[in-house]
């Protein structure tokens, strides 16, 4: 790709043929651009601006330049150190949790059995639920302290039973999430293990290596490149998740993540000036955690993508 | 010994798996269930299936969302794509000079999180009376889906062969006949990869349509997660609900799952 670039570059400079060829291919990505910039920067400009005031809907005729009194309440309020960090509890956790589990049973699904097919299949469908009824599905019919399946089964083991919802409602956020991203990492994870070159495996077990020897010193160094992705597009997704939070509890019992703090004080307390600078914030933390991310994902996919 | 090893193996991978896909299992289990024996504790797994909560669900309304949703996926992935190729072909087939700063471009509009440009857009949309209009809806989510469609795009598009396109030109082709009948064709299961991810998304999508939509365009996922309203039982006709609702997406999704593979990677898994 770089000798590409450097190609249209050296040719815009020389001939007006190729002047004419570049401005056919800036043409044909304009339209993506300005759209993107319409609906995503300069709304976050406008945040930025809105931040910079007094603006309650609740008193639509007392909108007054504020300064950084925004800024001051969101840093002074209490409210946004618990809810970083439960944004970074409950990220680091499902991403952690489902890669782990996303690679137990990609290493399962690997090998070949009976209805491989048919297990995959089931395996990603967890993933292709809609959030919005997988969160109402495991907490109506899951985590329900009389009729969900989880107590039942306590119940048939002797268990105590567990009120999932009011005592642990962190967890079952966790687990849901789990849940829904597990076949997301595996499916990635899966590609990687399917990539592997058989020979370097049969020579591997020719040369009498055991099996925990090769998955250590071949199938896992292989496998960095899709850990990585798998990390990195799992990190981006749920940074922002919303649904299970709003859904099952509300904010309540240490899940307010900034996404619905921001969303609380925009849509319940109707506060346009604060909420903002809640958004401004988020997307700082954002850029840090991304800038920090992208330089991975542009290595990765740098060296996967190029033609 | 080896065989029975094997078969205890396999026989432990499906139990895990069938353990897995197990919620899912249930609320279509109960979709079928009355709402008492949906609610009775020892489950029971075998029963007399009825339609009834299905009836239901859609009397209170759920056919109107369903549109919704399908009007506003379907009409974003179109126009997506409509973005999207075009912008992909840039990058890759024919190169602008920054392709670097444009991937890094559109990569960080999907870093920034909904958060960023909510309020605003729900003001514009206020001021502007398309609260509430799944044609508004319809273009937040193409923005939202563009960035994953450009990337994902430019990956496949990155596999045309050169000497083809070159080839094409040589011929005379012009821009519009080589996109269109010479590599078009070659990408065509790549832009239903693009296609389908991007309807998942739409299709699923809760925080923006929860904010931007109510009742004119109110698309399927607010309206589950306002099914509850805390009168008497209601375990079987959520589920029934919640069945309808996940299904087209689980069905498309069981269909494509090789597309849906490189799609998720956005690209960068052959």
């Amino acid at each position: 790709m770089p000798t590409a670039i450097a190609k249209v570059g050296k040719a815009a400079k020389l001939s007006p043929d190729a002047k004419r060829k570049a401005w056919v291919a800036r043409s044909l990505i304009l339209p993506a651009l300005i759209f993107g910039i319409v609906l995503t920067q300069i709304p976050f400009l406008t945040t930025i601006g809105y931040s910079l005031f007094t603006w309650n809907l609740m008193y639509p005729d007392d909108i007054h330049f504020a300064g950084i009194d925004n800024f001051v309440n969101v840093f002074t309020m209490g409210e946004l150190v618990p809810s970083i960090i439960a944004t970074v509890l409950i990220t680091t956790s499902a991403v952690v949790l489902s890669l782990l589990l996303g690679l137990f049973f990609a290493i399962l699904l690997d090998r070949k059995f009976f209805g491989q097919g048919i297990a995959r299949t089931l395996m990603i469908t967890p993933f292709l639920v809609m959030p919005a009824a997988a969160s109402l599905i495991w907490k109506y019919s899951m985590f329900d302290t009389n009729i969900g399946i989880l107590n039942w089964l306590n119940s048939v083991f002797g268990l105590p039973v567990i009120s999932w919802s009011t005592d642990l409602p962190l967890l079952t956020v966790i687990i849901v999430l789990t849940w829904q991203y597990t076949p997301f990492m595996m499916l990635i994870l899966l590609a990687g293990l399917q990539s592997q070159s058989r020979e370097v495996l049969e020579a591997a077990s020719v040369d009498g290596s055991g099996i925990f020897r090769t998955f250590q010193w071949i199938t896992l160094p292989h496998l960095r490149q899709y850990i990585e992705i798998a990390t990195l597009l799992g990190t981006i997704m749920l940074l922002q998740v919303f649904d299970p939070i709003a859904i099952m509890t509300k904010g309540t019992g240490d899940t307010k993540t900034l996404a619905y703090l921001l969303y609380e004080r925009a849509f319940i307390g109707l506060d346009v000036g604060e909420a903002a600078a809640y958004g401004v914030v988020t997307v700082i933390l954002t850029m840090i955690t991304a800038t920090i991310a992208l330089r991975t994902v542009f290595k990765v996919f740098m060296a996967g993508g190029a033609r | 010994m080896r065989k029975i090893r094997k078969s205890l193996a396999s026989l432990f991978t499906w139990v895990l798996v069938l353990a897995f896909f197990f919620p899912v299992l249930w609320m279509f289990i109960n979709s079928f269930k009355t709402e008492q024996l949906a609610s009775t504790i020892p489950p029971s797994f075998i029963f007399e299936p009825t339609l009834k909560e299905f009836g239901i669900a859609m009397d209170r309304g759920m056919a109107d969302y369903l549109v919704h949703s399908l009007v506003a996926s379907v009409s974003s992935t179109l126009l997506v794509l409509l973005l999207a190729f075009p912008a992909a072909y840039a990058l890759s087939i024919r190169p602008i000079k920054n392709v670097q700063d444009a991937l890094a471009f559109f990569i960080s509009t999907r870093f920034m999180p909904a958060a960023a440009s909510i309020l605003p857009l729900y003001m514009i949309f206020k001021t502007l009376g398309v609260l509430d209009n799944v044609g508004a809806l319809s273009l937040v989510y193409a923005a939202m889906n563009l960035p994953i469609a450009v990337w994902m795009m430019r990956s496949f598009l990155s596999e045309v062969p050169v000497e083809l396109v070159e080839a094409s030109q040589i011929d005379g082709a012009n821009l519009r006949v080589e996109m269109s009948r010479v590599v078009l064709p070659i990408v065509m299961p790549g832009i239903a990869a693009v296609a389908l991810i991007c309807f998942i998304f739409s299709w699923n999508e809760y925080f923006l349509a929860n904010l931007l939509t109510s009742f004119d365009a109110g698309t399927t996922p607010p309206f589950l997660g306002s099914f509850v309203d805390g009168r008497g039982l209601f375990l079987g006709s959520l589920s029934a609900a919640a069945t309808i609702a996940a299904l087209p997406v689980i069905i498309a999704g069981w269909l494509a799952q090789k597309q849906l593979v490189r799609g998720l990677a956005m690209g960068a898994i052959k």
